[in-house]
């Protein structure tokens, strides 16, 4: 299914004083399977964004069309193309609220008035999905478990209404790092073995160069930039401009051109720029070794920068010790006493 | 010999939760002395906002002594010497907040103590002008950002004068710019103010930052040292669930793969600098 967004835009309090253009002639087109994230500074509109996606919010202007539908024309069944639609919303476990995991998951097949057996095979294929094991966490109470758990049982609760598009509103937000990667592996599951389409908001842009086939840019209310990571994270500077950062290997590569290394201007993951300097660095070696014939130069690379940083920090971390009128020490004299 | 105050000092502290059939810490043993700036990792469940709330005498330990400015937090009596010495902040930025007016907030901890009001208003101006907010002494707080509310939740402790400002993930809920103000915000108040800081995080990117870390792993006190020291551990890091700054991560991969680089490099500039090293440009070219 595509979901396809024509000049939409959103005015919170019109004809009042607080009149804010929160979204500005908005327009692209997600077609079925494509992984978007949708990245912007706090207060860009985002979230206002997502909200129209399953008609939470209706456009003060524009259109919003699910496969060719107006998804509010006058004669839409709004409710069914909802359903095509699911929305999980920021912190969603703290939605959570039965007894038990199953029965929170099988809360809104419930209420589309689905027979036993179907909700069963839902509840147990949305906790499959989001990588729950059924036997051990069906029948516990969500309150049991750890916080990127709860995570995983809520948007399982989600999936169960079986939508054919994921929308997440930052889904790693306050998780620990193993509670971040078991949701980033649960969404690349979701976006290879069953090929849904997802739409990702976040402010991990680490967490975008993993998953994102594409990333949309939101500034100040409109779109300000369309591409694939590569395009859009190699230029670091842009995206500084509007409160933005980059993965730290698209500024490690922006940094090492800047020095003058003959790299691609458009690398972006870890392993490209592993790649690319060891490239250079076996490069030059051959050079080297051509040049005078023996295994040369490597030897003589002078101290690594660090290790002065380390002997600098533990010389610093011993004349603390010995007090004395460093800026360090300087500083300490006014140390709040107890 | 290092000779500077230890501010907090946890002697093989262990403690357990009420009805819990495992210790949630056990025999924790750690000092943290005066303008340190020590993070706490570990993944969630590992002990360690527990190991916070035990320095804030908010639990007090089932084994072991907690001594905060040298006063023992299971005594009665020096529990609220404890809490004006050592303020915390939490994750999240509304549910810290009490009154409906930026200045009021930041008072509110005065006022507990019964500072008379003479003194508590040049204490709450210069507690927003520290956290940069002076401006929104006025504002209401549901007006503010996530980092301006975080930010305005430091400025309450300060108020107090505290000589330790202890904060439990208090960036988990912020965006980047958000947490970045916030993080600097408390660093100026360790270097410039010597107040020392516990920064409890999942973002070793913050941790990096850090004179010291301590890693919390099952309720122990599993690693301890430098970010130098920590992070070139790799796996033991991955073993207690935990990451590493990417740069770091990034050297041990070319180590692997032969390229002599530095294991403890932390950041980009580190980085290229060791790039510059080992792969000297040739002038010219």
């Amino acid at each position: 299914m595509s979901i396809e967004v024509r000049h939409l835009s959103h005015i919170y309090g019109e004809g009042s004083a607080i009149r804010t253009v929160a979204l500005d002639d908005i327009s692209f087109t997600v077609e079925q399977g494509e992984f978007v994230g949708i990245v912007g500074h706090t207060g860009s509109g985002k979230s206002t964004l997502v909200q129209h996606l399953n008609g939470l919010l209706k456009p003060s202007s524009g259109q919003v069309l699910i496969d060719g539908e107006d998804l509010n024309g006058e004669k839409v069944n709004r409710r069914a193309l909802r359903q095509r639609i699911g929305l999980v919303f920021q912190y969603p476990e703290y939605q959570l609220f039965e007894e038990t995991v199953a029965k929170d998951i099988a809360f809104g097949p419930k209420n589309q008035k689905l027979g036993a057996q179907e909700i069963d095979r839902r509840v147990r294929k949305a906790m499959e999905s989001v990588h729950l094991d059924y036997d051990t966490y069906a029948e516990k109470s969500p309150f049991e478990l750890s916080g990127g758990q709860m995570r995983r049982a809520a948007i399982a609760g989600v999936l169960a209404m079986e939508p054919e598009v994921l929308i997440l509103d930052e889904p790693t937000a306050g998780l620990d790092p193993r509670g971040r990667d078991r949701i980033l592996s649960m969404l690349e599951d979701l976006r290879e073995k069953e090929k849904k389409t997802i739409l990702m908001v976040s402010h991990s842009m680490e967490d975008m160069a993993r998953l994102a086939d594409r990333l949309l840019v939101i500034a100040g209310g409109k779109l300000a930039a369309d591409g694939t990571p590569r395009e859009i994270f190699s230029d670091p500077e842009r995206m500084a401009g509007l409160g933005l950062d980059v993965p730290e290997a698209a500024k490690l590569c922006a940094a090492l051109r800047a020095a003058g290394y003959d790299l691609p201007r458009d690398l972006y993951r870890g392993e490209e720029l592993r790649e690319h300097i060891l490239r250079i660095w076996r490069e030059q070696r051959a050079e080297e070794r051509a040049a005078d014939g023996r295994e040369a130069r490597r030897t003589d690379a002078p101290a690594s920068r660090t290790e002065v940083r380390k002997a600098d920090e533990r010389e610093a971390r011993e004349a603390e010790g010995r007090a004395e009128p460093d800026s360090r020490a300087d500083a300490r004299k006014g140390a709040k006493p107890c | 010999m290092d000779d500077r105050q230890i501010r907090i000092s946890a002697e093989d502290v262990s403690y357990t939760y009420d009805g819990a059939d495992s210790p949630a810490l056990t025999r924790v043993r750690a000092e943290i002395r005066e303008g340190e700036f020590v993070a706490v990792l570990g993944h969630n469940g590992s002990g360690k906002s527990t190991l916070a709330k035990l320095m804030n005498a908010l639990y007090l330990p089932t084994e072991g002594r907690m001594l905060v400015c040298s006063f023992d937090t299971a005594e009665e009596a020096s529990v609220w010497e404890v809490r004006r010495r050592a303020g915390m902040i939490f994750q999240n930025p509304d549910n810290q907040i009490v009154a409906t007016v930026v200045k009021e907030d930041v008072a509110f901890g005065l006022e507990n103590l019964g500072v008379p009001t003479d003194e508590m208003i040049p204490r709450v101006e210069s507690a927003l002008a520290a956290v940069r907010m002076s401006a929104y002494a006025d504002a209401a707080p549901h007006m503010l950002s996530g980092g301006q509310k975080q930010r305005v939740g430091v400025a309450g402790i300060l108020a107090m004068e505290p000589a330790i400002l202890i904060a439990d993930e208090a960036t988990a809920m912020l965006d980047p710019s958000g947490r970045k103000e916030v993080l600097e915000t408390v660093k100026n108040l360790n270097r410039h103010k010597g107040i020392t800081v516990v920064w409890i995080t999942h973002f070793m990117e913050e941790a990096a930052q850090a004179d010291r870390i301590i890693v919390i792993s099952d309720g122990r006190a599993a690693m301890e040292g430098t970010p130098r020291e920590v992070f070139p551990q790799i796996e033991k890091m991955r073993e207690m669930h935990l990451d590493v700054p990417r740069m770091t991560g990034l050297a041990a991969e070319l180590r692997e793969a032969g390229m002599p680089v530095d294991q403890s490099v932390l950041t980009v500039e580190e980085m290229v600098e060791e790039v510059k090293r080992l792969c000297p440009l040739k002038s010219g070219t």
